[in-house]
This record gives C-alpha cells, sequence and structure tokens, in this order.
C-alpha cells in the first residue's frame, strides 16, 4: 500500500477529505469519545533523528483510536548503530507492524523505506527534504482559523533553506492558490529547485528579508527556527541566528484574525509576550498534530472515519 | 562536405564502434561517460567538429576492438541521446543500436546530493534517476527529488 512520502501524494480532494475526517476526529483527540477505529493494529515509531512533537503525536493518534505503537527507541541502542542498513531496518519492522511513522537524517529516506517495505510509510522528516504529516496538520490549522485554504497571503520566515516543513507547506499552499512570501537571511533563502517548482504550478511569491514590513496584510505568519543542527559551520549559524524575533510590539497594525504558527521548537525567534495574542495559535497547532495524525492513519490504513462520530463512539 | 569525406578523416576499423552524430564538443564527455581514457590500450580516434548534412557539425568517436554494452548505451544516452551507434566485423556494419533513454536511468549514474540515503554505499536498492523531461534533459533523483546538474553526471557514473 502507497504511503505519504510528500505532498504530491495527495490530490486537493484527499487533502480536503482528510482534513474533514480529521474534523470529526477532534472529540476522539481531546480524550471525550472513544472510538477504536485501529484496535488491533500496529504502528512503528522510526525516528532516526530527535523529535517530541511528531513522534508523541504518532503515538496519542494511535493509541486514541484503539491501537497499539512499537518503537525503535535511541538509535544508539538500536542495531543501527552497529551499522545495520535501513533496507534491512525497514525489512524487520515491516513484518512487525501495520504501517510505519518514519524520520531520518538522510533525504529520499522516506520514500527509499518506503520502496523497501509491503506497509505504509509516513514520512516524517528526511533531512532537509520533506515533512508533509506536518503540512496536514498545518493545513488543518490555517482552515480552523479561516475557513479556507485558497487565496490567503502566507508568511514563511526564517529558516527556508534546510526547513522541510515550509518545503511541503509551501508547496500545498501554492496549489490551493495561496499567495507565498518567503522572509529569509540570503544565506537561508528557500533553494531555488523548489521555487522552480513552484513558478511552474504558477505560485505567486515574494523573496524578501525583510519579515516586518510583509507582515501587515498577511493572513498567516509561519516562523521556523534558524536549525542550529543544519549548519557545519558555526560561524555561519551565528551570523543568521537571532534574524527574527517576533515581539508582541510588532502585531500593532496586523489583520485581527491573522495566526502566527510554528512547528515548534522555537528559539528566541518568537518572544514570549506573542503567546498571550490572539495571533498566537502554535500550541494548538501543536495539538491538531494528533487529530492530523488520526486521520491520515485512518485513511492509509483503508479505515473510514465515520461521519457521525459521536454515534458510533462510546463514553471512555 | 559530405558525410562520406567526413568518415574519411580517421581510418576505417576492422573491428568494434562507431559513435557517429555526436553533438559538436560533446565526444570528450562521451569518451569520460564511456570510461575511455588515455590508458586503455585499445586505439581510439576522434574527430571533432566535423560538416553534417543533418546536424550541421559533429563530432564523430571510433573505438577499436571494443563492443558497447547496454550499459555503456545507457550511460551514452545521457550525454549524446541522438548518437547513432555501429558495431563493426571485419571492416562492415554487423549491428547498429539503438540508444533509448526510457523513463528512469537505473544504476548508470547515483544522485549527486551527498545527503541523499544513496550516498550510503552499502544501502542495496539501486540508483534511479527520473528523466523529467527528454529534451532539454532534466533528472532527478528517485528518491531524495534533488534536479540533477547535468555538468556533473561524469562525475557520478557508476
Amino acid at each position: 500500500m502507497a504511503g505519504l512520502i510528500t505532498m504530491d501524494d495527495l490530490t486537493n480532494e484527499e487533502i480536503l477529505t482528510i482534513l474533514d475526517d480529521a474534523e470529526r476526529l477532534l472529540p476522539v483527540a481531546r480524550g471525550e469519545l472513544y472510538l477504536p477505529l485501529l484496535q488491533g493494529r500496529i504502528l512503528g515509531n522510526l525516528f532516526f533523528e530527535p523529535s517530541t512533537r511528531t513522534r508523541m503525536s504518532f503515538e496519542t493518534a494511535m493509541k486514541r483510536l484503539g491501537g497499539d505503537v512499537v518503537n525503535l527507541g535511541d538509535v544508539k541502542t538500536s542495531s543501527v548503530v552497529k551499522g545495520e542498513t535501513l533496507f534491512d531496518t525497514i525489512q524487520m519492522v515491516d513484518g512487525y507492524t501495520d504501517i510505519i511513522a518514519m524520520r531520518h537524517p538522510r533525504q529520499g529516506a522516506a520514500q527509499y523505506a518506503q520502496d523497501s517495505a509491503t506497509v505504509p510509510i509516513l514520512n516524517g522528516g528526511d533531512g532537509a527534504g520533506h515533512h508533509p504529516t506536518q503540512t496536514m496538520l498545518d493545513l488543518f490549522t490555517i482552515r480552523q482559523a479561516h475557513g479556507k485554504l485558497d487565496g490567503l497571503k502566507v508568511v514563511l520566515a526564517g529558516d527556508l533553506r534546510y526547513g522541510r516543513t515550509v518545503h511541503s507547506l509551501s508547496h500545498a499552499l501554492t496549489r490551493f492558490g495561496c499567495e507565498l512570501v518567503f522572509a529569509s537571511p540570503e544565506i537561508l533563502k528557500m533553494p531555488s529547485e523548489i521555487i522552480s517548482d513552484l513558478n511552474a504550478h504558477g505560485a505567486t511569491i515574494t523573496e524578501t528579508e525583510d519579515l516586518y514590513s510583509m507582515i501587515g496584510d498577511a493572513d498567516v505568519v509561519y516562523m521556523t527556527r534558524i536549525q542550529k543542527e543544519r549548519f557545519s559551520d558555526e560561524d555561519e549559524y551565528a551570523r543568521c541566528a537571532g534574524a527574527y524575533k517576533l515581539h508582541a510590539d510588532h502585531l500593532a497594525d496586523v489583520k485581527a484574525n491573522m495566526i502566527i504558527m510554528h512547528p515548534l521548537p522555537r528559539v528566541d525567534e518568537i518572544d514570549p509576550s506573542v503567546d498571550v495574542t490572539r495571533h498566537a495559535r502554535y500550541f494548538e497547532q501543536a495539538f491538531n498534530g494528533v487529530v492530523a495524525r488520526m486521520a491520515l492513519l485512518c485513511k492509509l490504513l483503508g479505515i473510514t472515519v465515520p461521519e457521525d462520530v459521536e454515534s458510533a463512539g462510546g463514553a471512555l | 562536405m559530405s558525410n562520406e569525406h567526413s568518415m574519411r578523416r580517421v581510418t576505417a576499423i576492422r573491428n568494434g564502434t562507431v559513435i557517429d552524430h555526436i553533438p559538436c564538443g560533446q565526444s570528450l564527455t562521451v569518451l569520460e561517460m564511456l570510461g575511455v581514457t588515455g590508458s586503455t590500450s585499445v586505439p581510439v580516434s576522434l574527430v571533432m567538429n566535423v560538416p553534417s548534412k543533418k546536424m550541421g557539425s559533429k563530432d564523430i568517436i571510433k573505438v577499436e576492438d571494443r563492443e558497447l554494452t547496454q550499459s555503456e548505451l545507457d550511460r551514452l544516452a545521457l550525454v549524446a541521446p541522438d548518437a547513432h551507434v555501429a558495431i563493426i566485423r571485419a571492416y562492415s556494419v554487423a549491428e547498429k543500436l539503438t540508444i533509448n533513454l526510457g523513463e528512469e536511468v537505473v544504476n548508470v549514474v547515483k544522485c549527486a546530493m551527498s545527503n541523499c540515503i544513496t550516498t550510503n554505499l552499502r544501502e542495496p536498492l539501486p540508483h534511479r534517476l527520473k528523466v523529467v523531461s527528454k529534451d532539454p534533459l532534466e533528472l532527478r533523483c528517485h528518491y531524495c527529488g534533488r534536479p540533477q546538474n547535468l555538468d556533473e553526471l561524469v562525475n557520478n557514473v557508476l
């Protein structure tokens, strides 16, 4: 069965159906309703790179739907440290599980794993490549706030070069006809091949280093962390760390319904003063990771989410 | 000048391979892609920029006592997809080989991106480059999606 490696694996119609499924699963994600749609199914969590939200939200999503999870655990204590290939690891986990969620430091690892496996692979991030399950929760959060995905103005700021979340998200937003603004330091600009792909899909893109002048008429401001771990040169990191520090004072003239998002963890690109404004949406966004991944697990395992979840579910 | 005259710039070969209709200036790259270097023991003749009715001008290579394999034809397809390849035996054309650039190039060139999963040489799955466009040629790694720099292909031949 096919997995989810990049957003190209889903049509716009499928994206909207999954978001609708996620919407209906909200009471299950909140623990208000028990709906064991995935009882008897096992998710293999293979995180070859550190992860908090993605790994935990996959685990929560599976367990809220009555399924179970096995974890690779710490890479340092697994067979990977003994030199096991990804191919061999996948052969093994493929036999243990019904579906695999995976994060890996190398680009292309998710597609490689899918080619090695018989069960679906959910790409939870491959190097600086793609992070489509994050994109699904981002789209869910945007639609929750604005009631639509099409025609919005979205500012993506920070590390656009190595930030896989913004790579996947900008592809999806372009497909829904959003106007994109890429705000980043020069050395962290969106890769040219991605810009050229987006342009081929009819994107409207503005590139700038000046974030603050671009947020006035934005519907969404999507901040990202400058990722120290992606730099081989510490001096280069030092030159762009702290490039943007969004403070509540910057929000005086923005649209009332503009939302600020962040895939988290943040360092200092969003000041805590923003947390208490009506624009902050990053903690809800992190929660939405559970519901979006619940819907994706159902989709890839071929399980239909009932139209009337309340009637299908039971009390906890 | 006719094609016949241009072919006479080098002598006919008894056995081997003639690669004709190579785009002008590409013959050195073709030799590199085929791993034909100055240190190989077989005689190699090369003519560049000779007039051609079909192409205006072209390059031609003759490699003696060596017949191209399918794998070598696949490599040739990346740099000279419209070249004509003839196998010569006893001074006659024994076989005309067709160069066919398909939808994917498998185990011919590896992805140039240093962080691609395929850079781990112990991983057993094949190196796969998707042919996104044939003219102009555009190749992308099947796994990481990175577009390949055509000038670097020769450095990444498997």
